[in-house]
């Protein structure tokens, strides 16, 4: 059957529910936030309309800056480790049997679907002094006694790439799975090693790929909140923690919603950049 | 790459993801009330706390149970909306499809609290089945995602024969779609129901003070210092992930859902 446009009203029926709920349940509420960014606070958590600047004026601070810089530079280093250590994982992955593919894809689903509460828990539990690992290096006799290694940067970094590894290699798979294998083939029947055919076929292929996925990885690492708190100082909390702080422990909800639409912006302007990667790779 | 080095890669690589499991596994069993690794003592004690302490078994509950309903309603709002993009030619429909990708998308603390701007607005901040909308919301990108692959799957064709034979459209979709479509559908499903159940800041800024799921109560006793019961669930949490993910695997082709070509498309 063809694909026909709607000929009666009854036609649309079934777009109806769909359509309702996600503009009563995602467009309202995201245009309620935008309006309460504007709004005048009251006390007791409670705000009144208005249309002010002045939540985003606060926003321009020292402090401020410093924790979206933070923030920004995290996200960077985590999408960074997890492109590296992913691209040549997921390129072998793809050439391994289908059973054995499976294999590694539920693992990975397994991990992603982890929720963060729990990767924090886990990992605060591996780099504590009681429960941790320098306990099994004491135990080989590699170190003297058990120590910390959390709260650190190194901690959140660690976590934080933890929970988007997953991420990374099932968002490069369709890609790298679909690459044309002729390719490798003509570079080695030329006399390409392995490693080389992998830098000077695979990874030029998949440029436009690998952009759009560090800018995809950069906003799910840009979205954490709870890692930063349980593995790392105050120092190293990012803009999602403060969002979530000001809207449920210091209940000034036109500041959260500030920054969240700030934070929107900056994602926004990153999704419209892996579009134009996007289209760019298409045109090749 | 030879085969040794790849090898070594890959063992690095599952140790790392397996690692945290494997020291949470450990902990969960220890015989007293500590967290010590490696294990001191073996207990099975802490898996049956879940069940018998009722804060954990109401919040095991709480967390099944919306994950249930959430990933039905996510199914809900996702079928009727692929099968419209299938079926009718309307490019503004399209948008509605970007909707239901948009929340996925966006940092869940953006979505969470544009929900709870609304729920607290509206005066239903609190309500459990706010938490159940809020999720299908979050999570409807997940079936609207494989109902779409499903639908692009289906032979027009089949479809075409059995318009020719007289079948009406609520016919056919009984008859032809639906039953191809079932396993996409199912898949949608298992892949919303295990990230809802493992899901916190939206359940947390929607209900979190009023209800707490597993995740909530994990966070919430993080705070009073650790104990192995939370390791337990965490194991329970894992297992339960990875049995739904191998059955979305035994039944369906995993990796085509996840965008790779199918097995006889090779």
């Amino acid at each position: 059957m063809r694909r026909e446009k709607p000929q009666s009203l009854l036609d649309y029926a079934p777009i109806a529910f769909p359509a309702i709920m996600l503009t009563v349940f995602f467009v309202i509420p995201f245009a309620t936030m935008i309006a309460v960014s504007f709004f005048q606070r009251e006390q007791a958590g409670f705000y009144t309309p208005a249309f002010q600047f002045a939540n985003y004026e606060r926003f321009i601070s020292l402090f401020f800056a410093n924790v979206l810089g933070f923030s920004l530079m995290l996200a960077i280093t985590v999408a960074i480790c997890c492109v590296l250590l992913a691209v040549p994982f997921t390129y072998l992955l793809a050439r391994m049997s289908r059973k054995a593919q499976i294999v590694w894809l539920v693992a990975l689903l397994s991990v992603l679907s982890l929720s963060e509460v729990i990767i924090g828990f886990a990992w605060s539990t591996l780099l504590s002094r009681t429960a941790g690992i320098t306990n099994l290096l004491v135990a080989a006799g590699i170190m003297a006694e058990a120590k910390a290694l959390l709260p650190s940067f190194g901690a959140v970094l660690t976590g934080m790439v933890y929970q988007a590894f997953p991420y990374t290699v099932l968002v490069l798979y369709p890609a790298i799975v679909r690459l044309d294998p002729t390719l490798t083939e003509a570079a080695r029947t030329l006399g390409a090693s392995p490693l080389k055919a992998f830098f000077t076929v695979v990874v030029p292929a998949l440029r436009n790929t690998l952009t759009a996925t560090l800018i995809m990885v950069f906003i799910f690492a840009l979205g954490s909140y709870l890692l930063p708190q349980l593995l790392g100082r105050p120092q190293h909390w990012t803009l999602s923690v403060l969002i979530t702080d000001q809207a449920i422990y210091q209940s000034n909800m036109p500041f959260a919603a500030a920054m969240a639409v700030f934070l929107v912006l900056v994602t926004l302007g990153l999704v419209a950049l892996t579009v134009i990667a996007g289209r760019k790779g298409e045109a090749a | 790459m030879n085969n040794v080095l790849r090898n070594l890669y890959f063992a690095v690589i599952g140790l790392f993801l397996a690692l945290p499991m494997i020291v949470v596994a450990g902990v969960s069993v220890n015989a007293k009330q500590t967290l010590a690794f490696p294990p001191k003592g073996f207990s099975l004690s802490w898996y049956g706390e879940i069940f018998l302490n009722v804060e954990w078994r109401n919040a095991l509950f709480a967390s099944l149970t919306l994950a249930v309903l959430s990933a039905a309603l996510a199914v809900a709002i996702a079928l009727p909306l692929a099968w419209f993009l299938w079926r009718r030619i309307a490019p503004w429909a399209n948008i509605f499809q970007l909707l239901g990708i948009a929340p996925f998308t966006l940092p869940p603390v953006i979505t969470a609290l544009g929900l709870l701007t609304f729920w607290a607005t509206t005066g239903f901040y609190g309500q459990p089945w706010t938490a159940v909308i809020s999720h299908a919301i979050f999570f409807v990108t997940l079936p609207l995602v494989t109902l779409s692959l499903g639908f692009t799957a289906i032979d027009r064709s089949l479809v075409e024969a059995a318009a020719t034979m007289g079948a009406d459209d609520k016919t056919i979709f009984r008859t032809v779609v639906l039953p191809l479509i079932l396993p996409y559908m199912v898949s949608g499903y298992a892949f919303a129901f295990v990230l809802s159940l493992n899901e916190y800041i939206v359940a947390y800024m929607t209900v979190g003070f009023t209800m707490e799921t597993l995740p909530i109560k994990i966070f919430n006793a993080l705070r009073y210092g650790y104990t192995p019961t939370m390791a337990a669930v965490t194991v329970l949490f894992v297992a339960t992930a990875a049995v739904i993910f191998s059955l979305v695997a035994r039944f369906g082709d995993l990796p085509k859902l996840l965008g790779a070509m199918a097995a006889d498309d090779k």
